[in-house]
């Protein structure tokens, strides 16, 4: 129906409208805090990281320093000879790991050959050649090295530590290791307590120290899944996706004068796991406040369509109701035209039928062997006249004020008085009344003359609707809280449905022409409404018909009399 | 019937004709006149019993012709005529002092009992004031 559409679209609009307006800026005010919160918390959160790789590159540098610086020292303190000499070699070891614990793992001399000349440490069986290696080149030309691991050394994995010293033209080289676990100890030191882990690459993504078996760089080297480039010297942060799918921020510092990057990674929930708290109660917040927008604009629509969908009725009730009013107005005012304009030329034929009748009287007429026709065709002409009279007259009881002066009466004897009436047609036609009048009924105030036209008009149509076959007519009244309610029942004939909404139409009619005037039930069915009353009807084909009255005890149907004929009187 | 001067007082001439015609048939003194001022002057003019008068005309309506007449000759009686039951029109007639209503169409025969009737309360009418005028020269 077009109808459930408009108020299907009507709620649509309703609640879209309800949900969007509080939706649209409570998410465009909460995304912009959340983002601009989650902008500044991530800079906080680099910011810190930053600063803890800073450190971390710095004391790793500091710790690699110091060591050479020990080395260094030891080379200038002591001469080749004493230094060469390997108790003392021994003794000095020992004392360096007495003073650091097992940081320096052995220490070593080296002639400017490339040639152990002595050595104290666990590798003593070994008689290794440094001449090739690429830190002992590195220590031969710059003086100093810290090597990158491996370093090459009998596949050992420690950071080599050498000095180069000058002995009468001839240079030679102390070298010491740095435990792999002391210097991995030293790394994880710098980033405990913080959840993540760090390892040192080199340039060339070489692996250093650290733990770096979570990273999954996929098909990536990674230097580029890190995003280390060439000249990069700062400090700085990425984010990556590894192969397992999990998120990870990884901060890569430089130290070492560039030649290692440290990196630290951690997952990125719980990096920012403060960030995705707070974000996850913001969301629970605005799910919870969205749902409650959207349930309350759904019932509040809901609501709002009802009352729509209820005003809407009663107006279509209303203009309804007005229309049949209208109706009958219109009537009222077409009846009085009709009785003007028919009635004159009825009464000027029915005049000239009796003038003819008169010269009939005469004498020269007497003989006319057709003088018994033409007093038939007269009388005929009169009779005619005499219904057109009846007809307008009966039109005109909508526009002339029948006695409508409103009475306090008993209803059972105003029914029995109609009933009475009609007895003697009801058992001609073979026609049964039932009577179901409650003894209890109160008196009621309406119009006597009208209702028994009403009443009237009900009985003879339900007779007309049993005429050819007989049947019940049922009349019962009853009480409903203020109302008192009539019923007019037959089995008879029925109503077709076509007709059911036209029924109190004037002039409309179902009955062969000259039978009815089709004005008995939108008679009664102003007069009822003038009562303040209703009036209706229900059918089934060949089963009967039952019209129902309602009508008001108390003259709530006062205002509505004044009202009627206000609009009876200003149509004519 | 004959000594009864009837006039009709009816702006439809059709009707107005058929209904002289018919009244002079059966002896009635009648005359016909269009409107009210018209049916004023022949009162005027020429003595009238009874007056069947026309609601609904142009010009001066039934009512207004009917205080007018009642004013300058209370004792004539008038019919009134309707051509619709309108009956606050006929209520309004009866208190300006009409003797009696009719409908369109009427049966003659109703019309002319009518105007016997109307006829004879203006003849008692008048004996009343012959008495009273009698009543009171005597005194004198």
């Amino acid at each position: 129906m077009a109808a459930d559409k408009h108020y299907k679209s009507l709620m649509k609009s309703m609640f879209l409208i309800g949900v969007v307006v509080p939706l649209i800026p409570m998410v465009l005010v909460s995304g912009i805090i959340l983002y601009q919160s989650r902008v500044s918390y991530k800079k906080e959160i680099r910011a810190h990281l930053e600063e803890v790789i800073q450190k971390s590159t710095e004391h790793i540098d500091r710790f690699l320093e110091d060591k050479l610086a020990d080395i260094s020292m030891m080379a200038d303190t002591f001469n080749f000879q004493q230094l060469t000499d390997e108790f003392f070699l021994v003794e000095m070891l020992n004392r360096l790991q007495k003073h650091y614990g097992h940081v320096f793992s052995d220490l070593e001399v080296i002639d400017d050959e490339g040639v152990r000349v002595a050595y104290a440490g666990p590798h003593k069986s070994e008689n290794p050649r440094h001449l090739k290696t690429d830190w002992y080149r590195e220590a031969m030309s710059t003086g100093y090295v810290i090597s990158h691991m491996p370093s090459g050394l009998a596949d050992i994995p420690f950071i080599i530590i050498a000095v180069r010293k000058n002995k009468m033209e001839k240079d030679w080289v102390l070298r010491t290791g740095i435990d792999r676990d002391v210097f991995s100890r030293v790394v994880k030191e710098t980033v405990t307590g913080r959840g993540g882990s760090a390892f040192i690459i080199d340039r060339d993504g070489q692996y250093q120290v650290g733990s770096i078996h979570h990273i999954d760089h996929g098909e990536r080297s990674l230097m580029d899944f890190l995003g280390i480039t060439e000249g990069a010297r700062d400090i700085f942060m990425v984010q990556r996706t590894d192969g397992s799918g999990h998120k990870n921020i990884y901060v890569t510092g430089f130290l070492k004068g560039g030649d290692w990057a440290l990196v630290y990674y951690q997952r990125a929930s719980e990096a920012f796991s403060g960030l995705i708290k707070t974000e996850m109660i913001a969301l629970t917040v605005i799910l919870i406040v969205g749902l409650l927008i959207v349930a309350n604009t759904l019932s509040l629509s809901k609501k709002m369509l009802r009352r729509i969908q209820q005003a809407d009725k009663e107006k279509q009730k209303r203009s309804e109701q007005m229309f049949q009013t209208g109706k009958l107005a219109s009537i009222g005012e077409l009846a009085a035209g009709i009785a003007h304009e028919i009635n004159n030329p009825v009464a000027i034929m029915v005049e000239e039928a009796g003038w003819i009748d008169d010269l009939l009287e005469e004498e020269e007429f007497q003989e006319s062997k057709n003088l018994g026709e033409f007093r038939r065709a007269l009388r005929q002409i009169r009779t005619q006249g005499e219904r057109c009279k009846e007809i307008t007259h009966k039109l005109l009881s909508f526009a002339r004020k029948t006695d409508s002066r409103i009475e306090t009466i008993r209803l059972n004897e105003l029914i029995e008085d109609m009933v009475t009436i009609s007895a003697k047609r009801a058992r001609f036609s073979g026609i049964i009344i039932n009577m179901e009048i409650k003894k209890d009924l109160p008196p009621i105030e309406v119009s006597p003359t009208e209702l028994q036209q009403v009443l009237l008009n009900l009985i003879n149509n339900a007779l007309d609707a049993m005429e050819k076959k007989g049947g019940i007519l049922s009349i019962s009244a009853r009480l409903e809280e203020d109302h008192v309610v009539i019923e007019v029942s037959d089995d008879g004939v029925g109503i077709p449905e076509d007709n059911i909404s036209q029924i109190f139409d004037p002039f409309f009619t179902t009955k062969p022409v000259g039978k009815g005037t089709g004005l008995g039930l939108s008679i009664c069915y102003g007069i009822i409404k003038k009562l303040g009353g209703e009036i209706s009807v229900r059918s089934v084909i060949d089963k009967g018909s039952t019209f129902c009255i309602r009508l008001p005890l108390k003259g709530s149907g006062k205002n509505n009399v004044e009202e009627a004929s206000r609009i009876l009187n200003s149509q004519q | 019937m004959h000594n009864i001067k009837v006039l009709l007082v009816d702006d439809e001439r059709e009707f107005s004709e058929t209904l002289i015609k018919r009244m002079k048939k059966r002896n009635v003194d009648i005359t016909g006149v269009r409107g009210g001022e018209e049916a004023l002057q022949t009162l005027d003019q020429s003595p009238i019993d009874v007056v069947i008068l026309d609601v609904r005309m142009p010009g001066m309506d039934g009512i207004e012709t009917l205080r007018a007449l009642k004013k300058r000759h209370p004792l004539i009686e008038v019919i009134m005529l309707t051509g619709h039951a309108s009956v606050e029109v006929a209520v309004q007639g009866m208190e300006f002092g009409a003797f009696d209503y009719l409908m369109k169409p009427m049966q003659i025969d109703d019309l002319l009992y009518k105007i016997q009737d109307a006829h004879q309360q203006k003849i008692i009418q008048e004996q009343k004031i012959d008495n009273i005028k009698r009543m009171t020269s005597g005194r004198e």
